[in-house]
């Protein structure tokens, strides 16, 4: 390890910051918008310590074949950034040795790259289950594939018994495999394994034109299409260097916001479905259908795919398809509150949900776990309010949170949620700016650019980072899902729950599998 | 849906509330059989199976690398829209129970044993339906070193729903197909 340069603040008690710690960087020309500096190993650690601590939050940690990047949000000063590190020896100083939650995202860096994390605490791999064409898929070096042995973490003590569940589940849901140790039926451990739905969509995009990437971008987590549209629009216009149209940014946020209703409504439906109550589900399932009709209308697409791309969006909805959006947006906010004073007044589903699952404050912190997760265990972050991008700043809307952090909590946020969504869509289609909803992007725009972006989607917030090559093709494209820093948190609160209650507790998180795969 | 016009009767708007929803006209006519499906199948589908099937066919799913477009939709499937129960079709826990398999995305090399082992453990006679373009095709995700692609490369396709994802209509209208074909004398 390199001793600290003089410069570099002492690495722990320290009151410096992440942002502070980037100039001492070099920073990069044309990342945008928030600097990216390349930092020596030293500074890197020291970044690593500074995560673990009150004011920071990880945003992203991954690999390219010669360097490994970390984004982080600096709660105090608002303010985001990246650090890179090259790592020509192949290896580099962990992350989640200091910082528990980089775990995962270093495991899934050495399974694509080959690039080890340094004394990391557990160095199985994770997305790599021995089944590709080549190990370090996406590295310097790719290697003929081998099997890979998994040994799950151990749980020792009298009577404990392990149920295995998955890849395949019982209903219509991604595949995971879910590995419990039971006292009786009470749950003393969950470990989860994931990687069954890894695509190598990092893969297809090297190289890709800007047009494959916006169809990639689209299908990481099919369920989140719009959000993941936009952040990764947004990541290209920044690299770019261009802004889109006002109406496009506006237009974008009406696809989110409708994602953002219709899969909460499906979830709270599934939610008391699972807790025996199916009629809240169906009434659900009813209200989501006619929402997905509406965007079918409005935007051609019931699940607004491929219309979302960088420069703007492809689809213009005709005035009279968004009045009747319009109109069913107050028809659902008139059919919630019977929604809640149902979900309230039912004893065999309050006595299920409250108190089930509980994730604590602290965790939900250490995690820097966003969405619904994160606001029903007290963490306030919204990268719509936290990172303001267009056009929320010129919206009214708040952002509900709870201490409580039980499946309740969870069901709760997402009712309130869906009632601002609800506003905001009637906000969106009131205030609709005049002009085109496209600006052409060329990739000589593109050409060496580098851009980021931070997307509130339904999940959480997605992280984007897309760089291009000298000749306006993607160099290298990254993102992060929100459930990169829930599904951990998934073992947390199911600790002390019986098994029966796992698919509550689960589903009150609904994490994703294919955009956590990737 | 409903609109005012469609009931007289009924001074004020209405709209579908949590205990009504006997009233609301739900679920909707089924879409027209497809004819290129039911060929597609008819010759597929022995003299025996029918016989003992009947106009039932239990289905089970296997995400073998969607990105869960399809299963939305699926899901969609069962809402009261289009209460695919009413067809005599319904998901099942188990490949034990089921008569067809339904495979979504590409088939990645992780999902490969999770996918054959499914179908093995479906019994005799069976059915495997590749749903949405990936399944159907491999889609984007062709050639890549994690995906196999096709499910038809794994599994023995009888019959595929393209689409990104297929509307709740168009795979309502495939599984008729295949409830069609696996109930009317074979076509030559």
């Amino acid at each position: 390890m390199p001793a600290p340069s003089p410069s570099s603040p002492p690495s722990s008690g320290s009151r410096s910051s992440l942002r502070e710690l980037l100039r001492q960087g070099a920073l990069v020309e044309r990342h945008r918008p928030w600097p990216r500096a390349v930092v020596d190993a030293s500074l890197w650690q020291t970044a690593g310590e500074l995560l673990s601590g009150e004011s920071s939050s990880l945003l992203a940690l991954w690999g390219e074949p010669s360097a490994v990047h970390l984004s982080f949000f600096d709660q105090n000063s608002g303010e985001a950034g990246v650090m890179s590190l090259p790592c020509s020896g192949g290896t580099f100083p962990s992350i989640g040795r200091l910082h528990p939650p980089a775990s995962r995202l270093e495991r899934a860096i050495r399974d694509l790259f080959g690039l080890s994390a340094q004394e990391s605490l557990d160095s199985r791999p994770w997305l790599d289950h021995g089944t590709w064409e080549a190990r370090f898929p996406l590295g310097i070096a790719p290697r003929p594939a081998e099997s890979v042995s998994y040994a799950f973490l151990p749980a020792e003590g009298e009577e404990l018994h392990q149920v295995p569940v998955g890849p395949v589940h019982a209903g219509i849901i991604e595949p995971g495999h879910f590995r419990f140790t039971a006292a009786g039926e009470t749950v003393v451990r969950l470990e989860e394994r994931l990687g069954y739905v890894h695509r190598g969509i990092e893969k297809l995009l090297l190289g890709a034109e800007i047009d494959r990437g916006a169809e990639l971008a689209g299908r990481v987590s099919g369920d989140t299409t719009a959000a993941y549209s936009t952040a990764f629009a947004l990541a290209v216009e920044a690299a770019a260097g261009l802004e889109s149209p006002p109406l496009a940014h506006w237009l974008r946020a009406l696809c989110v916001e409708i994602e953002r209703i219709a899969n909460h409504l499906g979830d709270v439906g599934a939610i008391c479905n699972d807790a025996a109550f199916p009629r809240i589900q169906a009434f659900c399932a009813l209200l989501r259908e006619k929402l997905l009709r509406a965007a079918d209308e409005c935007f051609g697409h019931r699940l607004m795919m491929d219309r979302i791309v960088p420069g703007g969006i492809r689809v213009l909805p005709q005035a009279e398809t968004l009045r009747r959006l319009r109109e069913l947006s107050k028809e659902i906010a008139l059919s919630l509150p019977e929604i809640v004073q149902v979900y309230e007044n039912t004893p065999s589903l309050q006595d299920r949900v409250v108190g089930t699952g509980r994730l604590s404050r602290e965790l939900a912190k250490e995690y820097s776990c966003g969405g619904v997760i994160g606001r029903a265990s007290g963490r306030l972050f919204d990268a719509r309010r936290n990172l303001g991008y267009p056009p929320y700043p010129n919206l009214r809307f708040s952002i509900p949170v709870l201490e409580e952090g039980d499946v309740d909590a969870r069901v709760s946020i997402r009712i309130r949620e869906i009632e601002q969504s609800l506003g905001l869509i009637e906000q969106i289609i009131d205030g609709l700016p005049e002009g085109p909803a496209n600006a052409p992007l060329s990739r000589e725009q593109a050409a060496s650019g580098e851009g980021v972006a931070l997307v509130e989607g339904f999940r959480g917030d997605i992280f984007v980072s897309v760089r291009f090559d000298e000749k306006g093709r993607i160099a290298r494209c990254h993102f992060r899902d929100p459930s990169w820093f829930q599904w951990p948190l998934l073992e947390a609160a199911i600790y002390g729950n019986i098994i029966a209650d796992f698919p509550l507790c689960n589903k009150s998180f609904n994490c994703s599998y294919a955009g956590h795969d990737l | 849906m409903t609109s005012d016009s469609q009931i007289p009767s009924s001074p004020r708007p209405r709209r579908p509330t949590l205990f009504g929803l006997l009233r609301s006209g739900l679920p909707e006519a089924p879409p027209p059989v497809d004819e290129k499906h039911l060929r597609e199948l008819g010759r597929r589908v022995e003299e025996r199976a029918r016989s003992r099937l009947g106009r039932s066919l239990a289905l089970r799913l296997v995400d073998a690398g969607s990105c869960n477009g399809c299963e939305l939709e699926l899901h969609a499937l069962q809402n009261p829209f289009y209460d695919l129960e009413r067809f005599g079709l319904r998901f099942v826990a188990s490949p034990r129970h089921a008569d067809v398999l339904l495979v979504t995305g590409p088939v990645t090399r992780n999902m490969r044993e999770a996918l054959e082992r499914t179908y093995h453990a479906i019994p005799d006679p069976k059915w495997v339906v590749a749903v949405g373009d990936c399944a159907a095709t491999g889609g984007l995700f062709s050639g890549n070193y994690a995906c196999i692609g096709a499910a038809a490369s794994v599994v023995p396709v009888d019959l595929a729903i393209p689409g990104c994802p297929p509307r709740p209509r168009e795979l309502l209208a495939g599984l008729l197909a295949l409830l069609e074909s696996a109930k009317k004398p074979a076509h030559s």
